[in-house]
């Protein structure tokens, strides 16, 4: 182990000398988002500029820091100076910005925010990019931690995103990263691991909300010699893509994750299944698993430990139902995706009949910190049975779009109008939808509800994997029911008769509804056939497809019957009929 | 007759990268879809041969993941992202407009197999709702009327 030693602090220091070099030094936010926002032109831009001005500085990428409604994102990291971020960026501010670092002065591009100082969260280390006093010309840019979008964000899972070049591994080493597997490899038993990881409270961020400890444990105690660990990458839910995120951003941190997971199981082969649709998610953990490997922290024998393993990457190939544990394992074994009966547990019998350990990338990725910071300081963090922190997609009718990471128990509330500065146009708040084709629509009623796992449920929705769509009252939520059982028609598998006949059938009541040909007593039917539907549906997916509807019906019902009595759509969405007013 | 042989020799390529793994049918499939731009009925014989997979289970996962194409797909595809922010944010209206611009339904490949229509359930980018994806490029932030202009520029 003293080589592991010697080997961090090696590396951490080589890192921190490329996160914060004796040299200005850029980065660009090139996340799938950032390059579709035009990072990729951005960045080019200022490799051709830098080259022609023949400016001594380094040009480097970074993931996506959330704040995708101000992107693309060009960071500047001078010596001594806070780190400012420049927004909306396009090629035009290019030479503007380069003016600021050579002149020290520029009129027409001014950052949006600055940080002095940060956090690490994973340690008790802070990065100072300030040293001295503040130079004045940027006293008037706020602090990245006090302008509304972050004030009350606390990021554990991607801490690092926006922050690391992800291709570069010493970075991640030096913001804390791999410290984790060292304190676990070198003095903690795996019953130890996962009693920190059990009495953190952390529960499954896929949307089970299952306790991810009693399932290491459950698999740990179960019989087989040969164990897997898989971490689940099929983020099909539409309107989320926290974990594309993390796997473009901070790869390291999913795989540290499963490296511990795997020593506490005794498992000694890990798969990584990703959505075929993230291609850069593909590259980025492909490339972070090859430098993991040379560094000795994936293979036989790990630093000597006497502790073996080694993770494969599998693609997806698009199918919704992929995402439901069995369905994965089944895919990774080479069949079609279909699911199995729950009550045989994959814990013991999943992949290949052999015990199986899956969670999702967001769970992976809190590990390192829960093991580093202890159970006490994670389990502070959150709201009652609800612990830590949650990744969510705040997408939709809301100005500030992107990716937040808050306390669990925060509100509704503050999500939709402090965070997310509201709804824009001037249009009025409706609902939110949460947990995807298996959640439901919360109204403006239920606005101060704390969001944790426990309370979603209770009002007919989930939290799922972290979508979280705003809609205006533009939106028509007959029309969003409509959406879904159509999206869960086409990924029904067909094996349980009640979820492929009974969705399909309710779609085409749906399409009736918002095409003015439905009767009165369609809305009883529809509540009917969810209840089947329900009963008689294997997996999660059919289990939970009534979901949307029965939501909608509950708190939207006036909307049903105006569709319904006087063929009119109140929301102006469903064109074959009027709109009422 | 090269091009029989020639293609024997890619399937040989493509099962021996995996080992010949049948747990690895899912990955050697998009192999080939990625060398032939679809999966033809000889490359899947060929496979079912060198790997000893049952045909009837290579169509059916052939046909069972949305990504696998039984027919020739268009040079370039077009994806229209279904996902609930674009939904939300006109989607259908993007869609109904490419139908219309490419007389063919979602789903359908154009007669001189330029362009293929699919809808695809997010693609990541809520954030610059709605988006399409056309040859690997993301059009964010799009409205019906940039449709045809963008079209313009591939049928050159």
């Amino acid at each position: 182990m003293a080589k592991m030693d010697s080997l961090l602090t090696k590396m951490k220091e080589k890192g921190m000398k490329s996160l914060s070099p004796s040299k200005t030094k850029i980065t660009v936010g090139m996340a799938t988002c950032g390059i579709a926002s035009g990072a990729e032109l951005v960045y080019n831009a200022l490799a051709d500029e830098i080259e022609k001005q023949k400016l001594d500085i380094i040009l480097s990428k970074a993931g996506c820091i959330g704040m995708c409604y101000r992107e693309p994102l060009v960071d500047v990291i001078e010596p001594n100076r806070p780190r400012l971020t420049y927004s909306k960026v396009t090629p035009k501010n290019v030479i503007a910005i380069l003016n600021q670092i050579t002149e020290g002065k520029s009129k027409d591009k001014k950052p949006y925010c600055r940080i002095d100082e940060e956090d690490l969260i994973i340690n008790e280390e802070k990065i100072r990019y300030l040293t001295g006093a503040l130079p004045d010309d940027i006293k008037a840019i706020p602090l990245m931690k006090e302008i509304d979008f972050y004030k009350k964000q606390i990021k554990i899972a991607t801490r690092n995103c926006g922050f690391i070049n992800p291709g570069n591994i010493d970075e991640y080493i030096a913001r804390g990263g791999y410290f984790s597997l060292q304190k676990v490899l070198s003095n903690m038993e795996p019953g130890k691991v996962i009693e920190e990881v059990e009495g953190s409270g952390l529960r499954g961020r896929g949307g089970g909300g299952f306790s991810t400890g009693f399932k290491w444990r459950s698999c740990r105690n179960a019989t087989g010699e040969i164990k897997y660990v898989i971490c689940n990458g099929d983020e099909g839910d539409p309107g989320a893509y926290m974990d594309r995120s993390i796997m473009e951003g901070d790869p390291h941190s999913v795989i540290e994750g499963m490296i511990i997971g795997a020593y506490a199981i005794g498992a000694h082969e890990g798969y990584i299944y990703v959505r075929d649709e993230y291609p850069l998610a593909v590259k980025a953990l492909t490339l972070a698993i090859s430098q993991a490997k040379e560094y000795g922290f994936l293979g036989k024998d790990i630093f000597k430990s006497g502790f073996s393993f080694d993770i494969n990457i599998s693609k997806g190939a698009g199918a919704f139902v992929c995402g439901e544990s069995t369905a994965l394992m089944a895919s990774l074994e080479g069949k079609a995706g279909e699911p199995r009966a729950k009550y045989i547990h994959t814990i013991e019998h999943g992949l290949w009949d052999r015990p199986s350990n899956l969670n999702n990338v967001e769970t992976w990725a809190n590990v390192p910190v829960i093991i580093s910071r202890g159970r006490e300081w994670f389990s502070k963090i959150g709201y009652k049975k609800s612990t830590g922190t949650k990744v969510f997609s705040l997408v939709g009718n809301v100005k500030n779009i992107g990716l937040i990471e808050i306390p669990m128990g925060t509100t509704l509330k503050e999500i939709i109008y402090d965070i997310g500065g509201g709804i824009p146009k001037g249009e009025k708040f409706k609902a939110v939808q949460t947990g995807g084709p298996s959640g439901g629509c919360i109204p403006k009623e239920l606005i101060d509800l704390p969001v944790d796992f426990d309370e979603l449920t209770k009002v007919g929705s989930m939290m799922g994997s972290g979508g979280m769509i705003i809609m205006d009252e533009t939106i028509c939520m007959v029309d969003v029911a409509r959406y879904f059982e159509e999206f869960l028609e086409g990924e029904s598998c067909g094996k349980c008769v009640p979820c492929r006949e009974g969705v399909r059938r309710m779609r085409e009541i749906l399409d009736d509804i918002c095409k003015g040909n439905s009767k009165e007593g369609d809305v009883e039917l529809l509540e009917d056939m969810s209840q089947a539907i329900i009963d008689g549906s294997l997996c999660a997916l059919g289990g939970s497809a009534p979901n949307p509807v029965l939501s909608t019906i509950k708190y939207f019902r006036d909307e049903y019957n105006a569709h319904i009595r006087e063929k009119k759509c109140p929301a102006g969405v469903c064109t074959e009929i009027t709109r009422s007013d | 007759m090269d091009k029989v042989k020639n293609v024997e020799k890619n399937i040989k390529t493509i099962v021996e990268k995996y080992h010949g793994e049948k747990s690895s049918l899912i990955a050697m499939l998009q192999d080939i879809q990625k060398e032939y731009n679809f999966l033809p009925k000889d490359t899947l014989k060929l496979l079912s041969e060198e790997t000893e997979i049952p045909l009837s289970r290579i169509y059916e996962v052939s046909t069972y993941y949305n990504s696998f194409s039984l027919t020739p797909q268009g040079r370039y595809l077009v994806q229209v992202c279904a996902g609930t922010a674009c939904h939300i944010k006109g989607a259908p209206k993007l869609l109904s407009r490419l139908e219309n611009e490419l007389n063919i339904e979602c789903g359908e490949t154009t007669e001189n197999l330029m362009f293929t229509l699919k809808d695809v359930r997010c693609l990541g980018c809520c954030s610059l709702a709605p988006v399409i994806k056309l040859d690997d490029h993301i059009h964010a932030y799009l409205t019906e009327d940039e449709i045809q202009g963008i079209l313009e520029n591939y049928r050159k």
